[in-house]
């Protein structure tokens, strides 16, 4: 037990949990318990929140898309790492995973080329997005890692 | 958030106001809307994201995929983006030179329907 004389000591970092079905319907649902991770530290920004919500919402649109793909009924599981620099969250899924080499290369913006991609901007988003994001995938699913950092861009 | 959509007419334009969350679980009825547009006739639309917080990639393609839509009619596409945190979006992925912005409905109204229709 401790005494008054003692400061309690805050954890260096506080994990959320959450798992979703894989149904875009539960979408905003991450978004909201991502953005309310991120807001128990005062000191992330709210636009680098907000670049944190895009970025998850992407990895957890991949996600359900991998487990539809193969009709899989496991749940996404999203995973957030608050600490007082920064905030990480992984997204796993179980799906089949992807081939990074193979993701479509966009024609320019103005070759009319253009508008026969509607797909494949998901990823190089969540890479602008994110001050470090890494991607591991094999035939056991894929791991997203996103982290922001409170103090970039100040 | 669920998908708002509500369809008016202004002069030779169609409005679809969207309001709510422009991702993988609303896009399917933002793409049905523009399909709906244009089979009645429908050719020059404008998309007013004006209560819009948020779009994803998802629904950025499905944006690419109803301008190639209204670009095989011949009729025109134009967004109404009025936040600050959307347009970043589209200069982010480039398609800030696909799409024209514009911070207000009358803005594009007033101007009429473009006189150079890329096919």
């Amino acid at each position: 037990m401790s005494t008054p004389e003692e400061t309690p000591v805050r954890p260096a970092t506080e994990t959320v949990r959450l798992e979703i079905p894989a149904r875009p319907e539960f979408l905003g649902l991450v978004r909201t318990v991502v953005a309310a991770a991120a807001n128990i530290e005062a000191d992330f920004r709210d636009d680098r929140v907000e670049d944190l919500r895009l970025a998850v919402s992407e990895a957890t649109t991949n996600a359900i898309e991998a487990h539809q793909l193969i009709g899989l009924d496991n749940r996404i599981s999203v995973r957030a790492i608050v600490s007082d620099d920064r905030i990480e969250v992984v997204v796993k899924d179980k799906g089949k995973g992807f081939d990074p080499e193979k993701l479509d290369i966009m024609p320019d913006p103005e070759d009319p080329q253009r508008l026969f991609f509607e797909n494949g901007l998901g990823i190089p988003l969540m890479r602008q997005l994110a001050d470090e994001s890494d991607i591991s995938t094999g035939d056991d699913g894929t791991t997203v890692r996103l982290v922001i950092y409170t103090r970039s861009y100040l | 958030m669920s998908l708002g959509l509500i369809v008016d007419h202004d002069g030779p334009f169609v409005v679809l106001a969207v309001t709510g969350d422009l991702e993988m679980s609303s896009t399917p009825a933002f793409r049905q809307a523009v399909i709906e547009a244009l089979a009645d006739g429908d050719r020059h639309i404008i998309i007013d994201f004006g209560g819009t917080d948020f779009i994803d990639s998802t629904g950025l393609g499905a944006l690419i995929g109803a301008l190639k839509r209204v670009r095989t009619l011949e009729g025109s596409l134009q967004i109404v983006c009025p936040q600050i945190r959307l347009q970043e979006l589209f200069k982010l992925t480039d398609l800030h030179k696909v799409f024209t912005l514009h911070e207000t409905v009358d803005e594009v109204v007033n101007a009429g329907v473009p006189t150079e229709v890329v096919s």
